[in-house]
């Protein structure tokens, strides 16, 4: 506290509060509040006034006694972003004071908007109020308003239980051993890799999967700058690799290369996981690199 | 011989990166009303709806048809849904056209949609099963390679890509539904923006967007308004996986385009055609596609690119709407190529008009460029 002696707090508090006598106009209005109703007053040139006045401010004219219920949503027509609350502001957290026309009204409210950031306001933003637990008729049975509910959140999701069976059983448990099986169409004689039980030009059953090289050839390739958890860097290389005596490219990592030296053309081997670490999944392909040969050439 | 088949009503709405203010049914029934409106019709003058969306991973929504029926006036009608994956808005006109074409019904309402906001295109196309070591991240991770290879083959320069970039943005200025507008767009900018999948620069590729489009169709008899007659339909697609299949310019595309072409009578598309609407969601499919469609000889493709002849005020507009890379909700997208043709030979494209145009090309393609949907469209009778 003050250390300086000249220096003294002092409070001005009548006790037990100010009583304030409404009339019957603004008693009406907190009285609807109390059962979570809004509502407005009619001027006598029909004017809708919310908070309701006893007398009208454009003609000194007393209102009518008719009142109208509005709202409870309305529009926000401007605000005030309050960054730092003060102890006596409605809500502990960054929010706005705003003027909001409620449906119906003719003329806009002060109150709070809770709504996160002032991005998510602006001129026109519908919102709606969140009423206190316990009313009381007072203004502040409006806890504050909030925006409109404009969207939610679907959490879908789906899970399967995948049993590689068939031929990509077969295809797996040979890279689990560390080989590349293929199979060769009966019919067209075109050599598929990852093995397929069927042909998908001739529609034919492949008979039994062929070991195919871990060596192959770069036909194309992209470039990603997009980072990806299954990439080591950004940039890496994705390629189509077609395998020595295979007829259809596998599309997999290039590695120990820089991104930019990957050409067209360029020949490149396999390189595993160590055998111990091997499991049953193109996950033991850890990238392919080049070998040094000099690069085919593509028709 | 099919009965005839005209587009009667055509409806967009205002493609965006978010449509906050509708849900998914409001959005598909604000471009059917507005194709309703240009037919001059009602939900009751409808025999039948056909719906296209691409994987409904896209929004979570699964069989989003059986929801959409109320939105659309489907109670009591026969319903349809189609999904070819991108190329899926074309084949929703061409099964809609069918059902027209077998005279199964007078009049069907089409239409297709994405809501691009609810998710994440590339999450949704780059799932991820297990066992596979697929590292293709979304559409422009599987399409990048292809086009590296169209450039070695063709030789053609580098800066090709940035033409069409340049081009389509210039021509959605034109088109009050376009989503980028990008006022004062050239090479220079395009050329500024970062590779993501190299070759493949970020102002190459096409947005992603909120929105539907819709069409009438309807047969001879019953005709409203201003209709532009289907002069073929065309439908192939061929497996992803296939030993010497083609990537750079797929068989099925080939054999697409020689099959309407046939059916239109047209055997010189780059004279015959006044105007092209071709899916093209990175700017080098134009130079790829006008190869694959038989506008150019193999491996010149650029070449018309780099000559204008494809520019707005060219012989041989594409894309006078903007395109894919304009707009792409991608259900829709296919859809909106079919539906800015019909606009053209119905003398109703507004700014983008091309100046007497009688004959279109409407051409989506979807998967990994294996699936190929096509239609022509002309302003008389076939």
């Amino acid at each position: 506290m003050p250390s300086d002696p000249l220096l003294a707090q002092h409070v001005l508090e009548f006790p037990g509060g100010y009583t304030r006598t409404t009339g019957p106009v603004v008693g009406r209005f907190l009285s609807e509040l109390r059962g979570r109703r809004i509502v407005g007053v009619r001027t006598k040139e029909g004017k809708v006034l919310v908070p309701p006045l006893e007398y009208d401010p454009a003609s000194g004219e007393p209102v009518t006694d008719e009142y109208v219920e509005v709202g409870p949503a309305g529009t926000v027509t401007t605000f005030a972003w309050v960054d730092e609350p003060l102890a006596g502001h409605p809500l502990d957290r960054p929010f706005a004071w705003a003027l909001i026309k409620l449906d119906g009204a003719g003329t806009a409210l002060v109150h709070a908007v809770d709504a996160g950031n002032p991005k998510a306001l602006a001129a026109g933003t519908r919102v709606w109020p969140a009423w206190s637990d316990h009313p009381t008729g007072h203004i502040t049975d409006i806890s504050h308003f909030v925006p409109e509910v404009t969207k939610i959140v679907a959490n879908v999701r789906a899970e399967y239980r995948l049993q590689a069976g068939g031929a990509l059983r077969v295809f797996l448990e040979g890279v689990e051993r560390g080989v590349f099986l293929g199979g060769r169409c009966g019919t067209c004689e075109k050599v598929y890799v990852p093995y397929r039980a069927s042909c998908p030009e001739c529609g034919n059953a492949i008979p039994d999967p062929i070991e195919l090289p871990d060596t192959g050839t770069i036909t194309t390739f992209a470039i990603n700058n997009l980072p990806d958890p299954r990439a080591p860097q950004v940039p890496f290389v994705s390629a189509y690799i077609l395998l020595d005596h295979a007829d259809i490219p596998m599309i997999a990592l290039v590695g120990d290369v820089p991104a930019h030296e990957v050409r067209q053309g360029m020949r490149v081997r396999a390189v595993w996981v160590p055998e111990g670490e091997r499991t049953a999944s193109m996950a033991n392909v850890r990238w392919f690199a080049p070998t040094g040969e000099p690069d085919v050439e593509l028709s | 011989m099919a009965n005839r088949c005209a587009v009667i009503g055509v409806g967009q709405t205002h493609y965006t990166t978010k449509r906050r203010d509708v849900s998914i049914a409001g959005l598909v029934r604000e471009s059917a009303l507005r194709a309703l409106d240009d037919a001059g019709l009602s939900f009751a003058d409808i025999d039948a709806v056909v719906v296209g969306k691409a994987p409904d991973l896209f929004e979570g929504v699964m069989m989003p048809e059986a929801y959409l029926a109320d939105a659309l006036g489907a109670a009591g009608k026969p319903m349809t849904r189609v999904h070819t994956a991108g190329s899926v808005g074309g084949s929703t006109a061409l099964v809609g056209a069918s059902l027209i074409q077998g005279g199964v019904h007078d009049r069907v309402l089409v239409v297709a949609y994405e809501k691009q906001s609810e998710s994440n295109a590339t999450w949704a196309l780059s799932t991820h099963l297990p066992f596979s070591a697929s590292l293709v991240v979304g559409a422009g991770g599987y399409f990048a390679p292809h086009i590296r290879e169209y450039m070695r083959r063709s030789g053609a320069p580098g800066h090709i890509g940035t033409l069409v970039a340049v081009k389509d943005r210039l021509n959605a200025l034109k088109n009050p539904y376009a989503h980028l507008k990008i006022p004062g767009i050239d090479q220079k900018m395009v050329e500024s923006t970062p590779m993501l999948w190299e070759p493949i620069r970020y102002l190459e590729t096409c947005p992603s967007s909120d929105g539907a489009c819709a069409l009438v169709l309807s047969s001879e008899s019953k005709v409203t308004g201003t209709p532009a007659w289907v002069h073929g339909t065309a439908m192939r697609s061929e497996p992803i996986f296939r030993a010497g299949r083609d990537t750079v310019s797929p068989q099925a595309g080939k054999d697409c385009a020689a099959d309407v072409y046939r059916q239109a009578g047209i055997a010189d598309p780059r004279r015959q055609i006044d105007v092209a609407e071709v899916y093209v969601p990175f700017s080098w499919y134009e130079p790829m596609w006008l190869e694959n469609l038989g506008f150019a000889a193999e491996g010149e493709g650029w070449k018309l690119t780099e000559s204008g002849a494809t520019a707005l005020d060219g012989d041989i507009p594409w894309n006078a709407s903007g395109g894919v890379l304009s707009s792409n909700p991608i259900g829709a997208s296919g859809l909106i190529r079919f539906a800015e043709a019909a606009l053209q030979v119905r003398g109703m494209a507004g700014d983008h008009q091309v100046d007497g145009a009688r004959t279109a090309l409407g051409h989506a393609y979807g998967g990994g460029a294996q699936f190929f949907a096509m239609w022509i469209v002309g302003r008389e009778k076939p």
